[in-house]
């Protein structure tokens, strides 16, 4: 299947953060996703979705190395952030982490007060401005401070469900990264909560760049920028092999997909 | 749809009475067998008070054992336990919670890996007596490696010394307080650690399970914030391991100080008349000096002075209990 396609390529002028080439991940001995090349753009929200084990997460992990932490898990091809190739020898995943963040689906602030699960990052980083006003900036940022501000020092998990995913938020943004990945960050969430993370990811655009996977079609199409859809490999569909079936702007893959397979799945015909 | 649930509802046999009775057996069943525990324990302690508790005097903590049982006392096996135990502490937390943490943390999974767990859950079973034999060989006598006619000796011509104190004594750097003694002898540093040998295969299990208690969603926050595997096990594995890890370690050490085998066989006294001055010294310990005096053969020692000292010992053991409740509440992390 040819799958590798590239959003049109008329706004030369944007930057790109984030590409693979080639890329295939690997659990043991078998093939999770197969020869993704695609580039993500500075400053936009790109979205990844697709059926459940298509490899949406495989392929965000590898943005920041996190699928370093599981064993077996194994990487071919290139991935880049900038133009440094993340799984060259000389690369410290440590260190890319701290610019390319990340949320996860279920939130999991740290078992400490709301204050320390910020100040976590930069005391690792040996922060040395004013840690209360970086706290404070990065619960404004996102858009927690008014809910917790006379409350910093009580327990995280004395939060709701969105709060703590808005403290999660708040605590990736405090190590000044410059990518967020977001691995269904409202999955978890009521719609309220939900619209919430939504309009904080649309404020948080201006400074990052934003990759959100999530199984939500309005919420792809109401966020993001661009949006990829991946599947299964229709030609060896007993292997479950992840691919890129298409990726161009959220407009385009909405009204007017090009490949049928990607129309079925937004129209809720997939299966 | 609609026919085949009507069509499934009448295939469950309606048990519920059934479920309920057994239910209710069940629940007899495991409360005969508290009782059946307890009351045991209970006629241990109220025989134990009837005896020891008229003899729990003040020369009990004040006097050494002596040859009239109305002066007797165990003052130096109190002494000596408690600090036993202490060393014994401070030697395996370290250890234990370090390969703890290296078995979780670090070591792949693999053969090598698995073998060592084997062995760790088939020490932890390991009678005490073959840890004092291996205490005895290891730490007491150092395969005799300082003895005078020795081959290290007799190559490097070490001035060895026989006598009150058998082997090599030196300052560490010329420090005149780290006074080495080799081997180490019958001394309260070779039984503390025997003592840790004997304990360290439960304090590592039990840190090991407080480890893998602490949710994998917390450390992949950790390292998703580009920390290093050392700084999340710092800051965030062991803080909220550590209630756990601090339990485990207080209930192995309540099994430490109520050990004697091992301590005899690494030669501990029944008699020491003094206390000591340093690590290097003699000892005894509170279940040696019980069981001393159980072999006498007044009535006095063997029951009435007993009871007493293991009276002092089980209060020995409740502190110790306390301090561990104490120390869970304390490190307890909120959710
Ligand atoms: N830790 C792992 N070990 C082995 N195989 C894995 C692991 N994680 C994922 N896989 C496999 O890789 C494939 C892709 O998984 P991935 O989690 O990336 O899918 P996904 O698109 O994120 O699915 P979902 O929408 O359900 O989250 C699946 O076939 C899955 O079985
Ligand atoms: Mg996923």
């Amino acid at each position: 299947m040819e799958a590798n396609i590239l959003p049109s390529v008329k706004t030369q002028n944007e930057e790109i953060i984030l590409s693979t080439k080639n890329a295939s991940f690997f659990y043991h001995d078998k093939t999770a996703v197969k020869n993704v090349t695609l580039n993500i753009k500075k400053n936009k929200i790109t979205s990844f979705i697709g059926p459940s084990g298509c490899g949406k997460s495989t392929l965000l992990r590898s943005f920041n190395r996190m699928n370093d932490l599981i064993p077996g898990a194994s990487v071919e091809g290139d991935v880049y952030y900038k133009d440094q190739n993340l799984y060259k020898s000389s690369i410290d995943p440590v260190k890319i982490r701290q610019q390319v963040g990340m949320v996860f689906q279920k939130p999991n602030p740290f078992p400490k007060s709301i204050y320390e699960n910020i100040a976590f990052g930069p005391k690792i980083n040996q922060f040395q401005g004013n840690m209360d006003e970086l706290v404070e900036s990065c619960l404004m940022k996102a858009a927690l401070w008014d809910e917790v501000k006379d409350k910093l020092n009580e327990s995280a998990y004395a939060l709701s469900g969105g709060q703590q995913q808005r403290l999660c938020i708040a605590r990736a943004l405090a190590v000044f990264p410059d990518v967020l990945l977001m691995d269904e960050p409202a999955s978890a969430l009521d719609p309220i909560a939900t619209l919430r993370i939504e309009d904080l990811m649309n404020d948080l655009k201006e400074e990052y760049t934003i990759v959100v996977v999530t199984h939500n079609m309005q919420q792809a199409s109401r966020v993001s920028d661009y949006t990829a859809f991946m599947s299964i490999d229709r030609d060896r569909i007993d292997e479950r092999i992840g691919v890129l079936v298409e990726y161009d702007e959220t407009i385009k893959i909405f009204t007017n997909p090009k490949n049928k397979e990607t129309e079925d799945y937004i129209t809720g015909r997939f299966g | 749809m609609e026919n085949k649930s009507v069509i499934l509802a009448p295939i469950y046999k309606d048990n519920l009475r059934n479920r309920k009775i057994i239910g209710k057996i069940f629940n007899i069943l495991l409360l005969i067998s508290v009782l059946a525990g307890l009351f045991m324990l209970t006629v241990l302690l109220v025989d134990i008070a009837i005896e020891g508790v008229p003899w729990l005097r003040p020369e009990l903590f004040t006097n050494y054992h002596s040859r009239k049982p109305e002066n007797a006392g165990m003052k130096s096996a109190i002494v000596g336990s408690f600090i036993v135990i202490s060393l014994t502490g401070i030697i395996s937390f370290p250890v234990g919670v370090g390969a703890a943490i290296y078995l979780e943390e670090y070591a792949r999974k693999n053969r090598f890996t698995d073998f060592i767990n084997l062995n760790i859950n088939n020490l932890a079973g390991v009678p005490s007596i073959v840890y004092g034999m291996l205490g005895l060989v290891v730490f007491g006598r150092m395969f005799g490696l300082f003895s005078k006619d020795s081959w290290l000796v007799q190559t490097f011509s070490l001035p060895v010394q026989s006598g009150m104190v058998n082997g090599l004594v030196f300052n560490l750097f010329g420090i005149p307080w780290l006074e080495i003694h080799l081997p180490f002898g019958r001394s309260m540093l070779a039984g503390a650690l025997t003592m840790s040998l004997l304990i360290l295969p439960v304090v590592i299990i039990a840190s090991r399970e407080s480890i893998r208690a602490v949710p994998p969603s917390i450390r992949e926050a950790g390292y998703a914030m580009g920390t290093t595997k050392w700084y999340v096990t710092r800051t965030l594995v062991l803080p909220i391991a550590l209630p756990g890890i601090l339990t485990g370690m207080i209930l192995a050490l309540s099994r430490a100080i109520g050990e004697t085998a091992p301590l005899i066989i690494m030669g501990a006294f029944t008699y020491v008349p003094f206390l000591p001055n340093s690590i290097w010294d003699q000892f005894t310990a509170m279940p040696i000096q019980i069981y001393n005096w159980i072999t006498l053969p007044q009535e006095d020692y063997r029951i009435h002075l007993a009871a007493a000292g293991i009276i002092v010992l089980l209060l020995f053991l409740f502190i110790l209990n306390g301090i561990a409740v104490y120390l869970r509440n304390k490190f307890q992390v909120k959710w």
